[in-house]
């Protein structure tokens, strides 16, 4: 495949991450009680409910893809809300502050129109955690888009972490640093970009979606290429 | 790559090492100091065994230290254990001053080396007061508590959190074992070392000598439970599960294996309840095992068809994790980190009663095909959750965050 841009000077520099779950002290047992702490709770909190389970000591078989639908659906006997707080797509919000409104706005809207839900009470309290994020650069570097399927088989989960979750926080169009540094090689790899964008990584584990840029990126770039 | 941590690469992957070299390199030469209270015998002494080589290997300067006490100083430190799993029992003042003594002395020997170190790591109560006790410390001093402390018997709970509260940050098993304490309290769950004796593979021959030395017959279902002879365990709930699921399994035995460790002057007494329980029951086995009986449990583990975590209050129930690790499905209390580990209809089932038990055992001994999916899943699941590198990532991770004082995310160059 040629590129625009054969002379792109940015290569692909390799990050890894390693994440530690950090008590925040606060305990919900009510449906109450957990969007009063949703409204106070720091927001890197809101981020850790989301996305640090990913990273995070777990199992990968989760059936909704945040940890408070998890817990309304399993500990608070509300699966109407569970259903509706899982559809939150948390790349939607490039300020955490949406999604910690978008939170409040559904449990409110619950908690009007049903009175029961001011009464049910979990066994299991919802435990608020948050995130210490370490962040080092590996010192390996891509230097062209056919790199990929060499490199990519060999990253850290914590690589794929950063580059592919932790990315859609930090880059504006809510994308991954793969797509982001695709886009500056010009519209040859924008097949490759749609591709990867089909990517859910919320039912996976972090092992499996490595598995699955791989495939991809391999398949494109063989056909392409050869 | 060192010999070590190519071991571990065979294991765990060789991206798993190479994240442990990266995050080590920033703390390079930097000395480390564990204490704790055995050095045989629990899962801390387990962890620390290989935490510690794994760390030097890395570049570290890591060592382990252990306080030693007298009988008062034992049975005081059970009693604290116990009350901070919610047993509500006061403890003697003269059992109190025993605990002071001891470490009292014990920073006398160990004052020099837990002053220099850059990083102290303090292993649950028994040498909790060494912080106050060694006033010229340079480091970052880190309190680890192991056992569930979700709901501790407060006036137990309100003594010690004088000694930790003044610590730089606290490390808890699960979220909700963490308490109302003036510094950040780290959540990392333990591990368990898939090179240790206990929990490497084992041959064939070696399983069956197990086998035949207990008197287990391998043509039957066998049931296992691998613990302290200790109440929080419930081992006599255990017996009666099984005498549940024998009325539909009259061919089921049962092995209640126990250990015993220094720091635990109650196992004695439990041990002769289980033994008044299980009567003359000959498929019944008991078995006290000496604290180096490691291959032995590893291969009863790899007997058994079930292994059960029966326990009313569990830390986090490492024998679970290696019931698991060997691809069986684990029956376990609901409670503290079984709960973390056992995922009903996936990794095995999380039970209440002696009864909830026995229907699970009758459902897993119906299903074979389930039952051999559920533990392939169990072991694929430690291997990416519950290892010793984990752990040590996280120790790592922890250090280079309080290092640079880091509260929420930290770039390295």
């Amino acid at each position: 495949m040629s590129s625009g841009n054969s002379f792109n000077d940015h290569p692909f520099s390799i990050k890894d991450c390693a994440l530690i779950a950090v008590a925040t002290g606060r305990r919900a047992y009510t449906l109450t009680e957990l969007r009063n702490h949703i409204r106070d709770v720091r927001i890197d909190s809101i981020y850790h409910h989301f996305w640090g389970g990913l990273l995070g000591v777990g199992f990968e078989e989760l059936e909704f893809n945040n940890d408070f639908a998890n817990w309304c659906r399993k500990h608070l006997g509300e699966p109407a809300l569970a259903e509706q707080l899982s559809v939150i797509d948390p790349v939607e919000y490039t300020d955490l502050e949406g999604l910690r409104g978008k939170l409040l706005d559904i449990i409110d809207e619950r908690l009007d129109s049903n009175d029961i839900s001011h009464f049910l009470r979990s066994s299991r309290a919802f435990e608020f955690t948050r995130s210490l994020l370490v962040i080092f650069d590996t010192g390996r570097r891509m230097n062209l888009p056919e790199d990929l399927p060499r490199v990519l088989p060999d990253l850290s989960t914590g690589s794929v972490f950063y580059h592919f979750i932790d990315a859609r926080r930090r880059l504006e169009d809510g994308s991954d640093d793969f797509r982001f540094w695709l886009s500056s090689w010009g519209e040859d790899y924008s097949g490759l970009r749609r591709r990867l964008a089909g990517i859910d990584p919320f039912f996976s584990s972090l092992s499996q979606v490595r598995d699955e840029l791989t495939m991809v990126c391999s398949e494109f770039l063989t056909r392409e290429v050869g | 790559m060192n010999g070590l941590l190519e071991a571990y690469a065979e294991v765990a992957g060789r991206q798993v090492i190479s994240q442990l070299r990266q995050l080590a390199e920033h703390l390079k030469g930097m000395k480390v100091v564990h204490v704790n209270s055995t050095r045989v015998g629990g899962g801390v002494a387990e962890i620390l065994e290989k935490l510690i080589p794994l760390s030097n290997e890395l570049g570290l300067e890591t060592s382990w230290e252990v306080i030693t006490g007298e009988d008062d100083f034992y049975q005081c430190t059970k009693a604290m254990h116990n009350a901070l799993q919610g047993h509500p029992e006061p403890i003697d003042q003269r059992l109190l001053d025993a605990y002071e003594q001891t470490n009292r002395d014990n920073a006398d020997k160990m004052r020099p080396k837990l002053e220099e170190a850059d990083f102290v790591f303090i292993h649950d109560p028994q040498p909790a007061p060494l912080f106050s006790l060694c006033p010229e410390r340079r480091g970052t001093w880190i309190w680890r508590c192991h056992i569930d402390a979700s709901r501790p018997f407060h006036p137990v709970w309100r003594y010690l959190r004088r000694f930790v509260s003044d610590y730089n940050a606290s490390i808890f098993s699960l979220p909700d074992f963490a308490q109302d304490l003036p510094h950040p309290q780290y959540i990392i769950p333990p591990s368990i070392d898939p090179l240790s004796d206990k929990n490497i593979d084992l041959p064939e021959e070696e399983i069956d000598q197990a086998r035949e030395k207990f008197g287990i017959d391998p043509q039957r279902p066998l049931l296992l439970q691998v613990s302290r002879f200790d109440r929080f365990k419930d081992p006599v709930g255990v017996i009666k599960a099984y005498r549940l699921s024998r009325k539909f399994n009259p061919d089921l035995q049962l092995v209640l294996a126990g250990g015993t460790a220094t720091d635990d002057p109650e196992g004695e007494q439990v041990l002769n309840e289980v033994k008044t329980a299980a009567g003359d029951d000959p498929d019944i086995k008991v078995l006290l095992l000496p604290p180096d009986a490691h291959r032995t449990i590893n291969a009863l583990q790899r007997s058994a068809h079930i292994i059960i975590q029966k326990s009313i209050k569990e830390g986090f129930g490492l024998t679970a994790t290696e019931g698991l690790w060997k691809g069986k499905p684990i029956i376990g209390g609901d409670t503290g980190g079984i709960r973390l580990q056992v995922i009903n209809y996936h990794t095995g089932f999380l039970v209440n009663t002696p009864e909830g038990a026995a229907l699970r055992i009758r459902y897993l001994l119906h299903k074979r095909d389930q039952l051999e999916e559920m533990g392939a899943k169990a072991r694929k699941f430690v291997l990416e959750n519950f290892l010793l590198t984990r752990h040590l990532r996280e120790y790592l991770t922890l250090m280079v965050g309080l290092l640079h004082k880091a509260d929420y995310r930290i770039e390295l160059g």
